[in-house]
């Protein structure tokens, strides 16, 4: 049973879907007894992250995130929410990641938002198990973590190359939307079910 | 860096796919879900859904099939045809679109832009023109091409930009349905104005037209609909012969 939690911070469906399409079972929580007791646990996110993080703080879910010992997967907002501090809205995250989350610059030949999609370098996790380096992921972000000892999939857009996941312990996080990206998507959230 | 985006556009009538043939009548095509996932599965990098449903009725049931779209295909994809509202646009969001595409209602009310942008963000929302050239100046019309409105083409776009649009999704009224390529010049300029992503759409009749329109045209992607349907070229095709152009693509 997959946890995915559910702080407030938009659509889930799509992510419910996609569990959906792969036949695994899946509830949507905000408890943290039921987070806990899940095999894994998924952390969603679209929005701002300074809004995110203030409704995680208010559920009470910032102590239960970072207690977790069971594979835990942070999607897009998600996954910078666990980094240590984002630009949008200069807010203070949970620290799991050793990385920053900053704003893009836009500039000719990189445009922001970044969005569409884009290849995957550097893969260095189980995560990523049978995709090929310079796999392509779906995007839609206008911040991102920067490179880190935590990085294990980069990404290039324009002269910036930034972190496209990262790991630490028990803990990934994708930039990218697995439950977006075709059948590389599929592969990767198949890789964190059978984690 | 991102890759050029290949979307295929369906047309959808009561729940069915339909296509326009020689500018008579329609014809059913297919089923809306299973077409979208043999796209996503030959490459499509996203779809667009243009509900042309003219009843009531028939738009409720586009709302249900953007629900089992959401639940079919694993790729992105935008719902346009209809959304004149904040409420339109949230109807779509929760039945799990992942952006919507207005036009008419943007140019009756170009606050509604903002609204929805504000709500939901500046990707949700794709600002569709249709524009036509009339004495040398291009201006956006509605209803299919039929109404000419006082906004100029890159003013308009601009100002859809200003407001909170995330991409701009531009048809040439006077290429669109003609195969014969399109106006890549003035593409170029629109790339040009704007800092968001352009989606060209109408004119295609070969995968040179689609080549030329995102390296002469600079446009981030390209729609298109009957070369699709109609097999005259497949996504596979198409890819491998942009990616020999050196355009990158995700193959």
């Amino acid at each position: 049973m997959i946890a995915i939690i559910d702080y407030g911070c938009g659509n889930l469906l799509s992510v419910e879907n996609a569990l959906k399409r792969l036949e695994c079972e899946y509830i949507l929580t905000a408890d943290p007894a039921e987070i806990i007791a899940a095999d894994k646990v998924i952390l969603p996110g679209v929005g701002n992250a300074a809004e995110a993080m203030a409704n995680i703080r208010e559920k009470g879910l910032a102590e239960t995130i970072r207690g977790l010992r069971k594979p835990v997967l942070g999607i897009c907002v998600g996954m910078q929410l666990m980094c240590l501090d984002s630009q949008e809205g200069d807010v203070e995250c949970l620290g799991i990641f050793d990385a920053h989350v900053k704003k893009f610059e836009a500039t000719a030949d990189a445009k922001v938002p970044h969005m569409g999609w884009n290849s995957l370098g550097n893969l260095d996790s189980r995560l990523f198990r049978g995709l090929k380096s310079g796999s392509c992921v779906y995007f839609v972000h206008s911040y991102y973590a920067d490179l880190c000892s935590d990085t294990i999939a980069t990404c290039r857009h324009g002269d910036k190359l930034f972190s496209a996941a990262l790991k630490y312990e028990n803990f990934y996080g994708t930039q990218f939307h697995p439950e977006k990206s075709g059948s590389a998507g599929e592969a990767i959230l198949k890789n964190f079910i059978g984690l | 860096m991102v890759t050029k985006r290949i979307i295929p556009c369906l047309d959808v009538k009561d729940g069915n796919v339909v296509k326009g043939v020689n500018f008579e009548g329609l014809r059913e095509v297919g089923d809306a879900v299973e077409m979208g996932i043999s796209y996503a599965a030959e490459g499509a990098d996203e779809l667009v859904y243009l509900d042309i449903s003219a009843s009531h009725e028939g738009r409720k049931t586009f709302v249900e099939l953007v629900r089992r779209i959401a639940e079919g295909i694993n790729i992105p994809f935008t719902v346009g045809g209809g959304i004149s509202s904040l409420d339109d646009a949230s109807r779509m969001l929760d039945a799990g679109a992942d952006k919507i595409s207005i036009n008419s209602a943007a140019i009756a009310d170009p606050s509604l832009i903002g609204k929805i942008a504000g709500k939901y963000g500046n990707q949700f929302v794709v600002c569709a023109i249709d524009a036509k050239c009339m004495d040398g100046v291009w201006r956006a019309t509605t209803h299919g091409g039929r109404i000419l409105t006082d906004k100029e083409l890159m003013s308009w776009a601009k100002e859809a930009q200003e407001r909170g649009a995330g991409e701009i999704l531009f048809t040439s009224m006077d290429h669109d349905g003609t195969k014969g390529g399109y106006p890549c010049e003035l593409y170029a300029r629109l790339c040009e104005e704007l800092s968001i992503p352009v989606i060209a759409s109408g004119g295609a009749g070969s995968a040179k037209d689609i080549a030329d329109v995102l390296t002469i045209g600079r446009a981030d992607a390209a729609l298109a609909a009957s070369i699709f349907h109609f097999r005259e070229i497949s996504i596979p095709e198409l890819k491998k012969e942009l990616y020999e152009c050196n355009i990158n693509v995700r193959l």
